[in-house]
């Protein structure tokens, strides 16, 4: 499949580059996908129709197939999450440890349910299928950081921080 | 540290692996003392990094640089104890250990040990385990090609490919009796025979490394202390079953693992022990790492394929078995990380050494990720044929703060749980599933008292109804139904009739579903009513749901 950046969307855009990047080390076969879809997410945080319609144009596959993909596997999101992601491991071990009861306690403390962003846009919360430290249960992973023998305290210590930043001055002050 | 490029190596001939590994050795012994601290993901997560970084400034500002060698390691096992740190010769191992304890580690060298900071070694959790798979786990750097070779590493594949044709290596597997090690425990070598004689120009090799079942970290650790290890072993792998490309499917969630198994692959590549001509024969492999996406549905082989083409993970009906038509349509072998790992320590030492190891059917050793209520939580390698009871209570060192023992779940959401009556009973696949559990690829939750098992079994039936990917109908809506069912029981209002159609809808998914999740889906709620039926009973309504007398007839 030759690769050609007509679609305006790709316009002197790095990030473009980089998903083009990774389909042409896979040789654009329909197999790159997947491995596709992980640049986009990675360097634009989730994956939504324009990144779709982007791939689909390039690799041997339809929409359809890689909307289908895209919404198969739990790791891809197709909606913007926060500034910052909380995961919050539900795995067997965290289980028994009590996750349920962080989970609970993010709910009733900032009204905030796996999958949810905050109305400022700054935090998310997501949880995972066991994230393998089950050594240290209860475990959440903050912004990519794996933290063990999670308590109340420590999540309200994380979140509230993060709540507490400034809004990012994108030009604008609100 | 090691310097990267000091990874850039060359080996062509076993002279070479020779000459790198004495290389290796005597750089090593430039220095009088060694700190090893663990860098694997249960130890980071406690900032052993901070800790390296701080040892590292430490022994600079002492001038130490020449005599005090500080490296990570991977996993040392006793995940509950860190972040640990090792300081050799004397082989000294410290706990719980933050960067205000560095200036006190150093002073030791001179002083003698810090006594707080002790970690005995004479306990039972290291003297009880076999070392196979994780040899090397906590000794060497993960992230340097010549510490692994230093350790004896590739010398399994060079003899393979040097001095045994390929069926010579598959009969010392066949042989070894090893058996696939992520949990059904299908003979190895009779899966290679098999890829073997497929006759196609074109053959696969899959690692699975997609370690779906919460409570396991076995591979992660394997992945990210000794990665090298595994890359060896399927490199022999594909040697025996004339396949020239690997594929290694990693799970998304372990970024750690991934990271140092593509450094690993270039370091191989870089020496000339992946790629055209290994070894200077004329054989060639390559291995790519592919991510998964979290779908538990991809650790089912088929699945794992749909995966690694780019499609969705959804399983198709064996036969075919991807031993003849797998990957691309291709014949391919798939095993699990740790089977990989037990490769070449067996081409290295042979069969009999191996199969000297465990019980009769159960060959070798099993690496066990031990989480829940208990005091010793990480990761364990023992022989087969060990009772639960050593492993929970000696190595394992019992419940903390004396709690009770209750039951230990192995085999994940396939999986079951363990009552006490069986504590005596030795580990070994036939054992596991007479009792009505399964090995699974090694993960043991043990719970106490406070535990409700109906708690549990709805548990793992809402893992395996969000994670059934929805082709066969009895899973797609077999686990909802039994789900709905068990909420129910949890809440107090089920009835004795709706009790035996849970029973009855778990005979069915067992017998009808497509794959392996499906079909193992209904243990966790068999083995708990075979059990602990009392959680169950207690908790029925009469059957017009009216009064909460327990129904307790036979």
């Amino acid at each position: 499949m030759p690769a050609q950046a007509t679609a305006e969307t790709s316009a002197a855009d790095k990030r473009w580059k980089l998903v083009e990047a990774t389909m042409r080390r896979n040789g654009y076969r329909p197999d790159a996908l997947i491995e596709t879809l992980h640049t986009v997410q990675g360097v634009f945080g989730y994956i939504d129709r324009e990144a779709l319609k982007f791939v689909a144009e390039r690799l041997p596959v339809s929409p359809s197939q890689i909307f289908g993909v895209v919404t198969f596997y739990h790791y891809f999101q197709m909606k913007p999450q926060g500034r910052h992601t909380c995961s919050v491991c539900t795995g067997t071990a965290c289980h028994i440890k009590g996750s349920k009861a962080l989970l609970d306690d993010i709910e009733a403390h900032y009204d905030l349910k796996d999958g949810q962003t905050t109305p400022d846009d700054k935090v998310s919360l997501l949880t995972v299928r066991c994230i393998g430290a089950c050594g240290l249960a209860p475990a959440a992973v903050f912004d990519g950081e794996v933290e063990g023998s999670v308590t109340p305290d420590l999540l309200h210590e994380r979140l509230d921080n993060w709540l507490a930043e400034e809004d990012e001055g994108n030009g604008e002050e609100n | 540290m090691v310097k990267k490029t000091s990874q850039r190596i060359s080996v062509a001939s076993l002279d070479d692996l020779v000459n790198v590994a004495g290389a290796s050795q005597e750089q090593e012994q430039q220095y009088r003392y060694h700190i090893c601290i663990c860098v694997a993901a249960g130890c980071i997560s406690q900032n052993s990094d901070a800790v390296r970084d701080a040892l590292i400034a430490e022994v600079e500002a002492r001038g130490l640089e020449d005599e005090v060698q500080v490296k990570g390691v991977g996993c040392m096992g006793l995940c509950a104890a860190g972040p640990l740190v090792r300081v050799d010769p004397d082989g000294i191992v410290y706990q719980s250990v933050t960067v205000d304890d560095v200036p006190a580690i150093l002073d030791s060298l001179e002083n003698g040990p810090v006594e707080k900071l002790i970690l005995p070694q004479d306990i039972p959790f290291f003297e009880r385990q076999q070392k196979i798979v994780l040899e090397n786990c906590g000794i060497i750097d993960p992230e340097a090609i010549t510490e692994y070779i230093a350790a004896g590493g590739y010398l399994a594949l060079h003899k393979a490919l040097t001095e045994m044709t390929p069926s010579e290596v598959i009969d010392v597997v066949t042989r070894s009796g090893l058996r696939g090690r992520g949990g059904g425990g299908y003979p190895a070598g009779l899966k290679w025979v098999t890829v073997a004689k497929a006759e196609s120009e074109t053959k696969y090799v899959i690692c699975n490394a997609d370690e779906g079942d919460p409570g396991a970290f076995m591979d992660r650790s394997v992945l990210e202390s000794d990665p090298h290890r595994v890359i060896e072993g399927m490199a022999i792998a594909g040697y025996a079953v004339g396949a020239n490309k690997g594929y290694i499917y990693v799970r998304a969630e372990y970024p750690l693992a991934v990271e140092r198994l593509e450094l690993a692959i270039k370091q191989a590549r870089w020496a000339g022990i992946l790629g055209n001509g290994v070894f200077s024969t004329t054989f060639d492999f390559a291995i790519e790492v592919r991510l998964g996406a979290g779908a538990f549905v991809c650790g089912e082989e088929t699945a794992l394929i749909a995966s690694i083409e780019g499609r969705r993970g959804v399983p198709r009906p064996r036969p075919p078995y991807p031993a003849d038509y797998g990957l691309w349509g291709q014949p391919t072998l798939i095993n699990n990380v740790e089977t990989f790992a037990n490769v070449a320590p067996i081409i290295r030492n042979g069969s009999d050494w191996f199969a000297e190891i465990g019980t009769e059917k159960s060959k070798g050793t099993k690496v066990f990720a031990l989480a829940g209520q208990i005091v010793n939580t990480g990761l364990i390698e023992v022989p087969m044929g060990i009772t639960l009871r050593e492993i929970v209570f000696d190595i394992g060192g019992g419940l903390p703060d004396g709690r009770n023992y209750k039951a230990v779940q192995t085999g994940g959401p396939s999986g079951g749980c363990v009552p006490e009556q069986f504590l005596d009973m030795p580990v070994d696949y036939e054992s596991l599933r007479e009792v009505g559990s399964f090995m699974g690829s090694g993960g043991m939750i043990v719970m106490d008292d406070s535990s409700s098992m109906v708690e549990v079994a709805r548990y793992f039936m809402e893992f395996s109804m969000t994670e059934s990917c929805g082709k066969c109908i009895p899973c797609r809506t077999g686990t909802r139904q039994m789900y709905d069912l068990l909420s129910k029981v949890v809440a107090g209002e089920a009835s004795q009739s709706e009790l035996n159609l849970l029973v009855e809808l778990g005979d069915l998914l067992q017998n009808t579903c497509l794959c392996g999740l499906g079909k193992a889906a209904p243990n966790p709620v068999v083995s708990t009513m075979q059990y602990f039926e009392d959680e169950y009973l207690e908790r029925l309504v009469d059957d017009n749901g009216s009064a909460d007398e327990p129904a307790g007839e036979s």
